[in-house]
């Protein structure tokens, strides 16, 4: 596969930011009441992630290690700011819709996770296809719930009336907080049945080589791997081997393991 | 093979209890609340609880079939939901949002969980509650026959006088089982003879609730209100049925009454600060949430339990310094 398209494909299917990494679920379960809403949502949200992996990936090599996270905050507040603002004077309904939401798309995880872990490390054009990918898997992950919610809860499907209220009630529970908890799981759930019957057919999906888990979103190397499995084998059998009670650990073992540590944790602050 | 060579570890002396037993008690126990309702409400009732009871016993047979466990439907604890349910809904609701919350107390509450003995809450009441905010205006519409007025509960709260008699039989508005209370109270002694319940759950609540209404009720020891607020709702088959229900209240004596008492502020503060005039369902339903914690707070001591003093807590200290060290 063509290293652009497997970028796509990892962004909506194997590593969906919604159903698989569970990132950014705070706009996901909060503006997902309609499908409009999660289309909205996910396009800004697409926008703002293609921007950030390109400035970020273009000045991968002057961000000093040290100030890397406020320097990707400046620049992401920058473009949520231009987003905003622009949403606000073409689609003013759709910006009062959505509300504090647009500013907050600034700590969505996903974008600072793909920074960290993505364009941080890789050249232009690859990070400019990951924030498509990623973004548009977001997109559709928000639209998917948002119509199942809106079909539900108001008979609706992007504003038009599908079900007539002549005979159906409308679940209303469906369009408040507990419906989404609820819509999010049932999707989840149909995700991984999705992704098993994918696996069985001979598609790796749920582990990509060199994986340790074969889940990303608890797993120790995600920060350094981000799904593709670009950390060495010797890398993972290092880890492994140190894994492993009784072995005696080199040098250079202990150093490699010391690393992803201290780049795990890293991740992990960024995603609060 | 006689007796005596029939070896088995312990206990040997063992209870005649089972599951489908102790549910069929409990069905035994809500028969005349059911009756009285049917008689009650007239037909619309009994289809109801049809209903409820079908898609309940039906929901658990497929899940089980889908996931492959062993059937459960034998343990008769999804009939009993489903009457629960169907007692906790009025008999105007359309029968098929009677079926979705069947479907919703089993295969969500129940089954998803790991079945019976792992749900975290009521099945029932989940589902009540769940139907409760899914179909708001039909789940409040209690107009039916001759009763067209508000439950008694609301009419209260609205300042009107209600008929304490009436509530007593069961001659007023409300859900299919919980208006009588008579027949609830002669379901809850069938129950307590029986060894099934004891006092503590329901006594501690009503006890607490009745004390709560009376400091906050804003009508002080009124005979009447105090009446009306215990008869005129769900409580009395809250308290007796539903709080009662293994699965989801504590195990320990001390965290039953802790429990009961939770449940009357519970319930005191929704109705009286709340913007509904019913507040048992959430009352439990939350109440529900907490047993793990109020067992875990009321543990009793075993026998010859060495309690936490300096010295224990200084070995503890030293073990833990030793296991740190291992680690490292």
């Amino acid at each position: 596969m063509n290293k652009y398209a497997e970028r796509l494909y990892n962004g909506i299917i194997k590593e969906n930011p919604t159903f698989v990494l569970m990132l950014g679920m705070c706009p996901t379960l909060a503006v997902t009441t309609g499908a409009m809403n999660g289309l909205g949502m996910g396009l800004s949200t697409t926008v703002v992630l293609i921007l950030s992996n390109l400035f970020i990936s273009a000045f991968r090599k002057v961000i000093p290690n040290g100030v890397r996270m406020p320097a990707y905050i400046v620049i992401v507040a920058s473009l949520v700011t231009m987003v905003e603002f622009i949403m606000k004077a073409y689609t003013p309904d759709l910006a009062n819709q959505l509300g504090v939401y647009i500013p907050l798309i600034v700590v969505n995880c996903i974008i600072l996770g793909r920074a960290e872990s993505y364009a941080s490390k890789n050249t232009l054009l690859p990070s400019i296809f990951d924030g498509i990918g990623m973004g548009l898997g977001f997109t559709i992950g928000l639209t998917c719930i948002g119509i199942v919610r809106e079909l539900l809860g108001a008979g609706q499907i992007f504003g038009h009336q599908v079900l007539s209220l002549q005979w159906f009630t409308p679940i209303t529970i469906f369009v408040m907080a507990p419906g989404a908890f609820l819509v999010l799981a049932v999707l989840v759930a149909v995700m991984n049945i999705i992704r098993d019957k994918m696996e069985r057919k001979g598609k790796p999906l749920a582990k990509p080589s060199g994986c340790l888990t074969g889940d990303c979103a608890s797993c120790v190397q995600s920060g350094v791997c981000s799904g593709k499995g670009s950390v060495t084998d010797e890398a993972t059998k290092a880890v492994q081997k140190a894994k492993k009670p009784g072995t005696k650990k080199s040098a250079a073992e202990k150093s490699e393991e010391e690393k992803m540590e201290a780049e795990n944790s890293a991740t992990e602050k960024k995603e609060d | 093979m006689s007796e005596l060579f029939h070896v088995s570890s312990a206990p040997h002396v063992r209870a005649k209890d089972t599951t489908e037993r102790i549910m069929l008690y409990v069905l035994l126990a809500l028969m005349p609340t059911t009756v009285f309702g049917i008689f009650n409400f007239g037909y619309r009732a009994l289809i109801l609880i049809l209903v409820t009871i079908a898609s309940c016993v039906v929901s658990e047979w497929v899940y089980d079939k889908i996931v492959h466990k062993k059937n459960t439907v034998g343990d008769l604890s999804a009939v009993v939901t489903g009457l629960l349910l169907a007692l906790n809904l009025p008999a105007t609701l359309p029968w098929w949002e009677a079926a979705i919350g069947g479907v919703f107390a089993i295969i969500v509450v129940k089954m998803l969980f790991g079945g019976l003995g792992q749900n975290f809450m009521n099945p029932a009441l989940g589902a009540r509650c769940f139907l409760l905010i899914a179909f708001a205006a039909d789940m409040t519409n209690y107009s039916i026959d001759s009763y067209t007025g508000a439950t008694p509960l609301a009419a209260i709260r609205a300042g009107e006088t209600v008929n304490a008699m009436d509530m007593l039989i069961g001659r007023t508005a409300g859900t299919i089982g919980e208006t009588s209370t008579l027949c609830i109270v002669l379901g809850a002694i069938i129950l307590i003879m029986l060894g099934v319940i004891t006092l503590r759950i329901p006594g501690t609540y009503i006890l607490t609730f009745v004390l709560f209404m009376a400091i906050f009720g804003g009508h002080g020891l009124d005979y009447q209100y105090l009446v009306a607020e215990l008869c005129g709702g769900g409580l009395m088959l809250g308290a007796f049925f539903m709080a009662t229900d293994y699965v989801t209240s504590p195990i320990t004596p001390r965290g039953q009454i802790l429990y009961g008492i939770c449940l009357g502020i519970l319930t005191g503060l929704f109705r009286v600060f709340g913007a509904n005039a019913e507040g048992v369902s959430f009352a439990i339903i939350l109440s529900n949430l907490l047993v793990p914690m109020l067992e875990k707070i009321t543990v009793p001591s075993a026998f010859g339990q060495v309690k936490e003093c300096k010295i224990t807590e200084q070995i503890k200290k030293i073990r833990k310094g030793k296991e740190d060290k291992k680690d490292e």
